[in-house]
């Protein structure tokens, strides 16, 4: 059973499993803050050789750095800290673009990290549905404005503000997995300053 | 949903020989306009009046799909199956009419592939034909390796080494070559595409492999289609259209239930595509099921059947048909 459990909402809107190892001939894992648990948890069921084809890129944030001496204890054959997903992107990339197929990936985490590293498997070939992801942590959310167009992270109420253009916007479940982005539109468009309150709905 | 619309009447315009086992038919419309276009590893179903008895064959497109002015298929000879490559190879002749389906892809690129791996075994070869020609035109990327009993059956073999070079590699079965699967997989970049036709034995070698490799499901591409088997003839009621019916030793299901005069949905005729899926209504007896769409947990529960390739055996078959 996954360990996040989302409400029922429209078919755009991403749903997660649980990691689980499958056969390959590399194994990439990608996780951020409390995705490293799923990691751990991986370890319960995978055999130990699993490790010793692993790649593992950590992105702790402020709640993972409790789990970085855990994760070293798994002996991957590679074990990336970064401070954050920006600074682990080029590494990420240049991983992916010389990696055979056979490679296995498996995210944990937030959906913003998640969400990042498929769109970022899914721009060299890799099909959406081959990635593996597990849901652990905050579910602040990434949006894009559909106005600006630009990208607000670790969104945590609705309504918020674009933090780039200042406007108002809802927070829909609508999700693009190209730009790894849930949907913000102007929630005050046609009664200017009408704003209801901002609730907290992603923690 | 009838198929009777995608109907295209067409003209033999070529036959080739092309070694002891295949010849190749160039079809054009009747009325001398274009064919519709269609995607690299797209078939059509060639019907056929075998002497009384309709034959509705799948076959894989393998001239470029660019060219509309005409479709060419590759039949090879299959003696013992139930005449429909025969008569093509003994019967048809340029000049005679046909009718074939407008073409239908079940085997298509999958253009996010960043590589396109092909392999083809025998016959199989006739899709990729196609999907390099197109492939080639978009400057995509493709390996294509195929194996045949000798040189003399490896239709194609000489004229694609010419127009592709080194991105095609042959096996010969009389020399003992074989495709050496696991290095090749392992060696292939992340996101490419396997493609593999060819006889059944060869398609689960590769599929299995490839799983065993880590090669997620949504990059393993295959085709087969399966000619339906003979067997016992058996009764059939179709419920909805308050018929019994009776399918001959060697005529289809499907067959059957169009001879009746019902119209029944399908597309591939070779259980591969689902289009036939149909719903039981009640089953005393041995469903012999042949196809590749119903799952296992499916095909044991006896709940459906896909009547392209599949029969019954037993007291009494009611089909919601």
């Amino acid at each position: 059973m996954p360990k996040t459990v989302f409400e029922p909402s429209i078919k755009s809107r991403p749903t997660y499993g649980v990691l689980e190892h499958r056969p390959g001939t590399a194994h990439l894992m990608v996780a951020d803050a409390e995705g490293a648990q799923a990691l751990l948890d991986l370890a319960h069921s995978a055999p130990p050789t699993l490790w010793t084809q692993a790649m593992i890129v950590y992105i702790p944030g402020r709640s993972g750095q409790q789990f970085t001496q855990a994760l070293a204890n798994l002996s991957p054959s590679q074990l990336h800290i970064s401070p954050s997903y920006a600074a682990a992107q080029p590494r990420l990339h240049k991983i992916l673009q010389t990696a055979h197929a056979g490679l296995q990936i498996y995210l944990a985490g937030t959906e913003s990290l998640m969400g990042q590293a498929q769109a970022a498997a899914m721009a060299v070939g890799v099909p959406h549905r081959a990635v593996q992801m597990e849901h652990r942590g905050s579910l602040a959310r990434r949006v894009q404005c559909v106005h600006c167009k630009g990208i607000t992270e670790n969104v945590t109420t609705d309504p918020f503000e674009c933090s780039h253009c200042g406007l108002n916007l809802f927070v829909r479940d609508h999700y693009s997995r190209r730009i790894a982005a849930f949907q913000g539109v102007n929630i005050d468009a046609e009664d200017p300053g009408q704003v209801p309150p901002a609730v907290e709905r992603f923690t | 949903m009838s198929m009777s619309h995608n109907k295209i009447p067409v003209t033999v315009a070529e036959v080739v020989t092309l070694n002891p086992l295949i010849k190749r038919f160039r079809f054009v419309r009747r009325d001398g306009a274009s064919l519709p276009a269609f995607s690299g590893g797209a078939h059509v179903v060639v019907e056929m009046d075998d002497h009384g008895t309709r034959r509705m064959n799948p076959y894989s497109l393998m001239s470029a799909p660019s060219d509309t002015t005409g479709y060419e298929i590759s039949v090879r000879r299959d003696d013992v199956g139930r005449g429909g490559s025969l008569y093509l190879h003994q019967h048809v002749k340029v000049g005679d009419d046909l009718v074939i389906s407008a073409p239908v892809n079940l085997f298509g690129l999958d253009l996010q592939a960043k590589k396109h791996l092909m392999l083809a075994g025998g016959i199989g070869i006739t899709p990729f034909i196609a999907q390099m020609a197109l492939l080639s035109a978009m400057a995509g990327r493709f390996e294509l390796h195929y194996a045949a009993r000798n040189p003399g059956l490896a239709a194609y073999a000489d004229d694609l080494r010419a127009r592709y070079g080194d991105r095609v590699q042959l096996y010969y079965d009389d020399q003992d070559q074989k495709i050496a699967l696991a290095p090749l997989l392992a060696g292939q970049p992340l996101g490419t595409h396997l493609y593999v036709c060819g006889p059944k034995g060869m398609i689960d070698w590769v599929r299995r492999t490839a799983t065993d490799m880590g090669w997620p499901q949504q990059c393993v591409h295959y085709e087969e289609f399966l000619a339906p088997p003979t067997g016992k003839p058996f009764q059939v009621e179709l419920a909805a259209s308050q018929k019994t019916i009776t399918v001959g030793p060697d005529q289809s299901l499907l067959e059957a239930i169009e001879a009746a005069g019902v119209d029944a949905p399908y597309l591939c005729r070779g259980g591969a595509c689902g289009q036939c899926e149909t719903d039981v209504v009640s089953c005393d007896g041995h469903i012999q099921h042949h196809d590749h769409w119903l799952s296992d947990e499916e095909k044991a529960t006896g709940h459906k059947i896909m009547p392209c390739v599949s029969r019954f055996e037993g007291r009494s078959l009611v089909l919601d048909r």
